[in-house]
């Protein structure tokens, strides 16, 4: 077995651009779940809007930058339409309706045809020339061996990451404000921060809504990486994804959805050329694990992996473990 | 009012998680890779390529167009996909012929576009539209989209939409039975569990293996389904002794264990997968069967059947929960836990019960739904959203909330189809529930809690 | 605080007003009336006329069920009445959401404590000071907008903090304080608010008797600086020890009110206790 391009194969899933744009996802959920408590889980309707947005928009004929910016005004508006009914409602209510809220409007998208806008099942391609246009960087591969990517992939690196620094900056100022401290007490209690003359009603709504927007950026990076959306790259796996990542890597701490994401992928994309090579070296049989396997062992894992973080170290790997041992109440 | 919490009640006890893995361990026994994997398809894949002259490609996916009088339709589109990579796309000839090449033999998705069938033609299974294939070494694997009125399409169209009632009525018994586990878990815990649907799954699967796997029992479907009760049970008993009852005694908030909940269905759909395959199977009892007319209702035998005794459960679930016992002691505790449990009732034995009678129900909600339509890994998951809309619709916490919002539900489901394309009728049951959060969050038959 | 009012000898203005349920007082702070709840069948709150004096300290008894902390929850807008009105220093309070009551000046506490547990003393201390101007979103990312006032405020809790000699503890987790603690962090949390009326629901119940003397002391000199509270208690030790004035409430009902020693003889309220302790007894 080649276990050195296993890991390189791994870190650079790990760095890649699929990694920085659910880095991004994760900061706006990190902000909405971490800080604020809220159950989002139509997370992935965020980066669907965001995604469409930017296609659609450029598919039109409209510019790049101008479709960035439809996504991200689809996200807030899509933000108030969850958060309007629900975010006066106990919990459960805003995971239960955001989670419907997202599966309708992906049947909506995918229920069109290949003549309405958002080209149905087909989806729309090849919509972000422009931005590979802008790439300034000379040609060539970057980087050593496996562990290497094109001049285009290191522009869409260099963007992504770049979103996610300015993306984390902006969630870490505003969360140790005193508006990111009535974050916190929602998160905590709600009914004390409203007997404190909060109105959390508001700050929920904003939370929501600036995470969402947030995420739509995600759903952007990921489309102009691919030149491609559709509808089924948005099935609620993505949101649960996301979740992991955030609490794997630290719910209401900064750097903790970015390292997350990068762990998240990392661990991901190792179990999935581990597994290959080990089913082509014949180490493990076909007739237990085969090929077709593999998405489903590691959507398995995943799972797992969620389930044994938030009863084990619900303080992710890098949140402080005093947090948790404090009893609610 | 404890700053730190016991140590004892913090650790999870670990050897009654090993309850849920044994659990677990039980369904990779379905054994259902030994099954023959050609079932054969009313819709669906055969290996039977049509005839055409060239030499074929090492593997690739092929079929032909054909309209109910077995005349060829040109213009016809399809894309060939994997994942979220398109592979080829390929336009019908005069023959009604198609053929995309694929580079490797493995799972492909073939979509049909519908808006490009000519004169009036429809796909016979709208939902079907995209079909899975998967192709083998060497294959050229062909591919039958039917065409024609949709199958219920021997009765008059005027009678229509009584068969959606008909059809919704069965749906909504089915969300109903299964779903009534969700809402009691809620009512006596607090808590939504996100992965009822793999409860209704682990159902489906468990008749399926004792009734209809090759080289397996291959007992009678009804006794399969019995068996598959016990086994819903079982995980019922496993989940809330070995994960939920723990997790709730070292006072996880709800947040957590929603969580949780989140993880497990993720696990567990996956696990059945890997196990069970991703190709949807019928039982292989009562697959398919002529419609019968009772009343303005003309459905298949199955599904009266399903939906007999399906009201005979909920009058029973009923009698049990106003008559006997455990059932007062169960209303008792979703009405106020700490009251249920200072007038000494054994809260947390009450709450065993709710698991082991939910988780049971589900799975035969499951075996229901996998005789009217088919059994599927994931079968449970895309019952889930109309599950929670049904007991919201109801009312979060009722078992009568759940039988009334998901006959409700079922019926809006089905008939809305009348109106707009079936594949939206998720969408259009979402937006009820939207809808109902909106305007009566507690449902219909909820009434508003007291806060501080 | 409240340094301008005059201080008056409680005791002997109040016994001039006579021990009858919805008597009207000399210098109402909270006036209510024909306040009406009810959960399905059950009628929980139905107060004909209240009025609570300024600047004393009023007990609200009663045996469980009685619907003391459902008229808390109308009161402060965490509930809403089926009918009814309710002035605050002559402002309506009807339909007003729970945040706004709160930014009139009528604060509550809970009787189980909602100290925020994974965020320091301080930090609860912090979040409950009105008016700051980083609470806005759009300020939030400024620093220099907020940073000023911010400095203000720390010190403002630190002293709170230090009266309720809980300073030495400003930078733990609120979850880490005993019961006794955390009851004593929400009134001075509740107290950074600068409320003209506090509204405690069982500030005493679960500390030990040694915080219980404390508490007590600092619910009555707040009284001392101008401050009126309204409080429920079932300790009936406590009631007499430090109210100034008693309202007794059953099935929703005021069934007695006046000073604690017109209360502890009069017969409805004797009734009332003894009766439910009766079926206490008997079930």
């Amino acid at each position: 077995m080649d276990i050195v391009g296993v890991l390189a194969d791994a870190m650079r899933t790990a760095v890649g651009p699929i990694a920085a744009a659910y880095a991004i996802a994760g900061i706006g959920l990190n902000l909405q779940f971490g800080y604020t408590g809220l159950l989002n889980f139509g997370h992935v309707a965020f980066m669907l809007v965001g995604a469409y947005g930017t296609a659609i928009t450029v598919d039109d004929g409209g510019p790049l930058w101008l479709g960035i910016l439809v996504g991200m005004g689809a996200a807030i508006l899509l933000g108030l339409l969850f958060g309007l009914p629900t975010l006066r409602l106990r919990a459960d209510y805003l995971a239960i309706v955001t989670i419907a809220a997202a599966e309708v409007l992906r049947i909506v998208v995918r229920g069109g045809g290949e003549s309405s806008f958002t080209h149905g099942v087909f989806g729309i391609q090849r919509f972000a020339n422009s931005f590979f246009d802008a790439n300034p960087i000379p040609g060539g591969d970057y980087g050593i061996g496996r562990l290497s990517f094109t001049q285009r992939g290191l522009w869409v690196l260099a963007v992504g990451w770049s979103v996610v620094a300015l993306t984390a900056v902006l969630v870490a100022l505003i969360a140790r404000s005193p508006w990111g401290r009535i974050l916190r007490a929602i998160r905590e209690d709600e009914d004390a921060a409203r007997s404190l003359g909060k109105n959390t009603f508001v700050v929920k709504l904003q939370s929501l809504v600036v995470g969402g927007a947030i995420a739509s950026l995600a759903g952007t990076l990921l489309a102009i990486d691919r030149q491609d959306v559709r509808p089924d790259t948005y099935l609620p796996i993505v949101t649960f994804a996301i979740y992991t990542m955030v609490i794997l890597g630290g719910p209401a701490t900064r750097l903790g959805p970015i390292l997350g994401a990068i762990v998240y992928w990392f661990i991901l994309q190792f179990t999935d050329s581990f597994l290959r090579e080990a089913i082509d070296a014949g180490w493990i049989p076909t007739s237990i694990i085969s090929a077709d396997d593999i998405a489903p062992v590691r959507f398995a894992l995943v799972g797992l992996g969620l389930m044994l973080l938030m009863i084990f170290r619900p303080q992710g790997m890098f949140g402080r473990r005093e947090e948790v041992l404090i009893d609610g109440r | 009012m404890q700053a730190r919490p016991r140590d004892g009640g913090h650790r999870l006890r670990l050897a009654r998680l090993g309850l849920l893995a044994l659990a677990l361990v039980a369904s990779a026994s379905l054994g259902a890779r030994t099954d023959a994997d050609a079932q054969e398809g009313d819709t669906g894949t055969t290996t039977t390529a049509p005839t055409s002259g060239q030499q074929p490609a090492a593997e690739s996916i092929r079929g032909r167009i054909r309209d109910e009088d077995r005349r060829p339709i040109e213009g016809v589109e399809l894309a060939v996909r994997r994942g979220n990579r398109t592979i080829g796309e390929a336009t019908t000839d005069g023959e009604g012929v198609w053929e995309v090449p694929v580079p490797s033999p493995g799972t492909y998705q073939v979509t049909i576009d519908t808006d490009s069938l000519s004169r009036g033609a429809e796909l016979r299974d709208p939902d079907r539209a995209t079909i899975d294939v998967d192709v083998g070494p060497e294959q050229n694997k062909g591919v039958i989209f039917p065409i024609g009125e949709p199958r219920t399409s021997g009765v008059q169209a005027g009678s229509r939409f009584f068969n959606l009632v008909g059809q919704g009525i069965r749906v909504g018994a089915v969300l109903a039975v299964a779903s009534i586990g969700l809402s009691l878990i809620y009512g006596v815990t607090g808590f939504v569990n996100f992965s009822h649907g793999e409860l209704v799954t682990w159902g489906a699967l468990i008749a399926f293996y004792f009734s209809a796997t090759v080289g397996g029992p291959e007992i009678p479907l009804p006794l399969a389904t019995v068996l598959a009760m016990l086994f819903g049970g079982v995980l019922g008993f496993a989940l809330e002794r070995g994960l939920f009852g723990p997790l709730r005694h070292r006072r996880s908030g709800n947040v957590s264990l929603i969580v949780v909940s989140i993880g497990l269905g993720l696990l567990l759909r996956n696990v059945f997968q890997i196990v069970f395959g991703e190709r949807p199977r019928p039982y292989s009892d009562y697959t398919v069967q002529e419609n019968v007319e009772i009343g303005p209702f003309a459905l298949p035998p199955k599904d009266f059947v399903i939906i007999g005794v399906s009201i005979v459960v909920l009058i029973g679930v009923g009698l049990l929960l106003q008559r006997s016992r455990i059932g007062t002691a169960m209303r008792a505790v979703a009405d106020d836990r700490d009251l249920a449990a200072a007038s000494g009732i054994n809260v947390d034995r009450i709450i065993l019960a709710v698991w082991i009678m939910g988780a049971g129900l589900a799975a035969l909600g499951g075996v229901f739904q996998g005789i009217s339509d088919r059994v599927i890994f994931d079968m449970g998951f895309a019952l889930l959203l109309l599950m929670f809309a049904a007991v919201i619709l109801g009312g979060l916490g009722t078992a009568y909330g759940a039988m009334v919002g998901g006959l409700l539900i079922g019926v809006v489901t089905e008939v809305s189809t009348y109106w707009i394309e079936s594949k939206y009728k998720l969408a259009a049951a979402l937006a009820v529930l939207i809808l109902v959060v909106l305007v009566r969050p507690q449902g219909i038959l909820g009434r508003a809690e007291r806060v501080g | 605080m409240g340094a301008e009012l005059p201080t008056r000898e409680p005791a002997r203005t109040v016994t001039t007003i006579p021990p009858v349920p919805g008597v009207a007082k000399s210098d109402p702070i909270l006036t209510v009336s024909s306040l009406h709840r009810r959960f399905g069948g059950l009628v929980a709150v139905d107060v004909e006329h209240l009025e609570v004096e300024r600047n004393r300290i009023t007990a609200l008894i009663g045996p469980n069920g009685a619907g003391k902390t459902t008229l808390f929850n109308l009161l402060t807008g965490f509930d809403h009445p089926d009918r009814g009105e309710w002035r605050f220093d002559g402002r309506s309070l009807h339909r007003m959401p729970a945040y706004a009551v709160a930014r009139t000046g009528l604060v509550r506490t809970f009787q189980l404590t909602k100290a925020l547990a994974r965020m320091t003393v301080l930090d609860n201390m912090m979040l409950a000071a009105s008016g700051q101007r980083g609470e806005r979103l759009r300020n939030s990312l400024f620093a220099n907008v907020w940073r000023a006032q911010e400095r203000v405020l720390r010190s403002r809790a630190v002293d709170l903090l230090e009266r309720f000699g809980l300073a030495q503890m400003r930078d733990d987790y609120a979850g880490t304080l005993s019961g006794g603690q955390r009851k004593l962090l929400e009134i001075a949390r509740a107290l950074m608010a600068e409320p003209r009326m506090l509204l405690l629901d069982e500030p005493t119940a679960g500390v030990n008797p040694a915080l219980v003397q404390s508490i007590l002391q600092h619910v009555k000199s707040l009284r001392d600086e101008g401050m009126t509270i309204l409080f429920v208690e079932h300790d009936m030790d406590v009631v007499m020890g430090i109210s100034d004035w008693v309202v007794c409430m059953t099935e929703g009902w005021i069934i007695a009110e006046g000073v604690p020693a017109s209360i502890v003889a009069n017969e409805a309220v004797i009734d009332a206790y003894l009766g439910a302790r009766r079926a206490e007894g008997t079930r």
